[in-house]
């Protein structure tokens, strides 16, 4: 009986573990960390969601060594190696990248390297993977992964339809739709997240409230 | 090779391209430190150096790895520079200056996860900057991002005073301010090539 009750906590524990990088922990919309591959390459929802993919990637897998590691690594050192395996990855997706399509490698450009200085996978190896199980450092990985990729295709999905009158190159809107350029351009970016900020901000209070 | 003159390098890299407005680079010291302008400015300063100095290792790097034909160490080889650079500057402030020390806080150790400074050495590698050239570019995106930096807190310490709704208070606004400041750079754009 006792047996069963430790069992069915562990399994709501990890069920959080994944749940809040998706909402309640958003890296984007509530932490606000990983700012900058956020707003430059959603421009278009292809991109965003591209990016938000490789950046779950290396988190998984530094997640992973990190975790496996945590007892082996001297505390001094530790935010050097952690830096040293996510830049092995990050070049591993690099290359992954370029050899799946060259159009891709070439309109993230050098975003793709710059995954290495991401907070939000330093942050999480620093936070979380080197004080948990190996368990639950992939579920938090993975959460906190699918929260990016969601943010980053929220953004990437507003800034398309209006700037552009279509999502995934699909054309939504009739030839009459005067496209807003704005949101293309690097301001754009700054305004779609802000209002994304707001909204978030606007339930949260609501919630508080009632 | 490219045959751009060095000014124009600097004025592209520091008003046209601007690191933080244009690239988006170096958002969350952006969003981070930029409350007050005092910190601002001795951050932008840090930056700056970090920056000149891990442009020149990068330039040396390359060469080195074009040389014994390994560019996938490129990436490793560079973060590593601009940490170990960092952690020269984080020892240098805190023994010239601990309040700076304090006032700057996490943010020191940050600037190595500063993608401005990634940014620099992988950009003027793609572009195929020389020696002199990259250390012209360097200058020109440390002094973009200390404007960059000081604007924005200029008008942060003003909005202080303003009455904002209280949903839009913190980095939502600050957002705001970074979009219209990111317009009104636009406006450079006819300078450069």
């Amino acid at each position: 009986m006792s047996n069963d009750n430790s069992k069915s906590k562990q399994e709501v524990t990890s069920t959080d573990e994944f749940i809040k990088g998706l909402w309640r922990d958003n890296p984007v919309f509530v932490q606000v960390l990983g700012m900058c591959p956020v707003l430059a390459v959603s421009n278009t929802a292809e991109n965003a969601l591209a990016m938000g993919l490789a950046t779950a990637f290396v988190l998984l897998m530094s997640n992973i060594l990190v975790s496996l590691l945590r007892n082996f690594v001297p505390k001094q050192v530790r935010i050097a190696s952690y830096i040293l395996i996510i830049a092995t990855f990050v070049t591993v997706t690099d290359y992954a990248i370029q050899a799946i399509s060259v159009e891709l490698h070439k309109s993230l450009g050098a975003f793709i390297s710059l995954i290495v200085v991401n907070c939000l996978i330093l942050s999480r190896a620093e936070a979380f993977a080197s004080k948990n199980t190996i368990g639950k450092s992939i579920l938090d990985a993975l959460g906190m992964g699918l929260g990016f990729t969601l943010a980053l295709f929220c953004l990437g999905a507003v800034r398309e339809i209006l700037g552009n009158g279509s999502i995934f190159n699909i054309p939504i809107f009739s030839d009459g739709y005067q496209s807003w350029i704005v949101m293309i351009l690097p301001a754009g970016g700054f305004f779609t997240l802000a209002l994304w900020l707001l909204i978030i901000n606007a339930i949260q209070t609501r919630k508080v409230k009632s | 090779m490219n045959t751009e003159s060095l000014g124009s390098i600097f004025l592209n890299a520091a008003l046209v391209n601007n690191f933080v407005l244009a690239y988006f680079l170096g958002i969350c010291p952006f969003l981070g430190v930029s409350g007050k302008m005092e910190t601002a400015t001795k951050m932008g300063g840090a930056v700056m150096f970090v920056m000149l100095i891990s442009s020149m290792s990068a330039y040396g790097i390359h060469a080195f790895l074009v040389r014994i034909d390994a560019p996938f160490l490129q990436l490793i080889s560079y973060i590593v520079v601009i940490a170990s650079t960092v952690q020269l500057v984080e020892m240098f402030i805190k023994k010239i200056s601990p309040v700076l020390f304090k006032s700057l806080g996490i943010f020191l150790p940050l600037i190595t996860t500063n993608c401005a400074i990634l940014g620099v050495a992988l950009f003027q590698t793609n572009k195929g900057y020389g020696f002199l050239e990259s250390i012209v570019y360097s200058l020109g995106a440390g002094a973009g991002f200390m404007l960059a930096l000081v604007l924005i807190a200029g008008i942060r310490e003003q909005m202080n005073f303003a009455e904002v709704p209280n949903i839009s208070k913190g980095t939502a606004l600050t957002l705001f301010i970074a979009g219209i400041l990111s317009l009104c750079f636009m406006g450079f754009a006819g300078l450069g090539a």
